[in-house]
């Protein structure tokens, strides 16, 4: 897994997503979540808010604490995965491969809230082939404490070979 | 059955979002389709011309579509001028839109699909999912029962149903109006046999 450490600095990517997900703004800021992210050294906190009503305090971290900053959306969130340490996502299969194509340690915070969630299916696979970690608002912290991030696998990305020689076969195109 | 004809219209269906999602599906999408292609021994070059239909709402797709054309290497780019088209097309359903209202929303969908088929008529179908393809599925599938029109019809299930297809994916595969099937996760294809498990295409 790839560390994105520059100049001492670690940050803590968390995305939500084109919608709200206030439950998770208000997990990753509260204090047991901060204070495992800074004990495992990560220095900074960004936290992609979308449509989200709670907006979590602002900390510069000048005291030594980890710094804590937020927005609501951005066209370049690809850019901010790339720079992170650590990813912590709701469970968007977008943002979910985003994140494993770039080799970030990741743990997808699954939305309780929503009805017929099928996306939490995929969140959950993922975890069990050891991609990533799956967690819920509540008990992000204990993903946290328990989280060893040697032992998550890089996922390699899929190829559409064998979806193309299905059609052009069917479609009786000759092999190349 | 293996046609005779060398396809040379092709539509590809991008979605919007989807049922609950609060994640637009459009970056599915664009992984997913365009790389299908691009990585396959290059078979892109014999879809020709290549029409890209998105949802009316979902204005990310075609942008999408059209990156990746400019992305391609020459000879896979689409020849002609008029060989690349891209449209919108009204949703048959919104994201967290009733059933109920949605039987309204989908015979609006359904007449400006129809207009859409006329206009292009396509030989090959080429879509992910989302709930746009419905309309244009069944109008492909009446048209070759009425022997209209032949085409054929591929149908790659999000890689978000790992257990279950979702309903666009659930209406192709029971009606067997898709021609061949594609699924993502090995559990789909235990439950559903007629579909190819292909690996995640992520």
């Amino acid at each position: 897994m790839e560390d994105g450490e520059n100049d001492g600095k670690r940050l803590v990517f968390v995305t939500v997503g084109t919608t709200s997900f206030d439950a998770l703004v208000k997990a990753v800021v509260s204090q047991n979540v901060k204070e495992e992210l800074h004990k495992r050294g990560y220095t900074h906190l960004l936290i992609q808010m979308g449509r989200g009503i709670y907006s979590p305090p602002k900390c510069d971290g000048a005291d030594g604490s980890l710094a804590v900053d937020y927005f609501t959306f951005s066209s370049s969130i690809a850019d901010y995965i790339r720079s992170a340490s650590l990813v912590i996502s709701h469970a968007g299969s977008g943002s979910i491969f985003e994140t494993l194509k770039l080799g970030k340690p990741l743990i997808v915070v699954v939305n309780e809230d929503l009805m017929d969630n099928h996306q939490c299916e995929l969140a959950e696979e993922l975890e069990e082939r050891k991609h990533l970690y799956c967690a819920r608002p509540h008990t992000l912290h204990q993903t946290l404490t328990k989280m060893e991030l040697d032992s998550l696998v890089r996922y390699t990305p899929g190829d559409g070979t064998p979806v193309a020689r299905i059609i052009d076969r069917f479609l009786g195109f000759p092999d190349d | 059955m293996h046609l005779r004809f060398t396809p040379n219209r092709l539509v590809i269906l991008s979605n919007g979002s989807r049922a609950v999602c609060f994640v637009p599906m459009w970056q599915t999408f664009s992984q997913r389709s365009f790389t299908l292609f691009y990585y396959s021994h290059c078979s892109w070059f014999r879809y020709t011309p290549r029409f890209y239909i998105a949802a009316a709402t979902d204005n990310m797709s075609l942008q999408k579509a059209r990156s990746f054309e400019h992305s391609l290497p020459d000879k896979l780019l689409a020849v002609k001028e008029d060989s690349l088209r891209f449209s919108q097309i009204y949703r048959s359903r919104e994201v967290g839109q009733s059933y109920v209202t949605s039987v309204w929303t989908t015979i609006v969908a359904i007449v400006h699909a129809l207009w859409l088929m006329i206009r292009i008529r396509p030989q090959v179908i080429l879509c992910n999912g989302p709930g746009t393809c419905i309309p244009l599925c069944v109008i492909a599938f009446l048209f070759k029962v009425l022997g209209i029109r032949w085409s054929s019809i591929f149908y790659v299930e999000s890689v978000a149903r790992v257990k279950k297809l979702s309903l666009s994916g659930l209406l192709l595969y029971n009606l067997r109006m898709a021609d061949q099937f594609f699924v993502q996760w090995p559990q789909l294809q235990k439950n559903y046999p007629r579909a190819h498990y292909v690996g995640c295409l992520m």
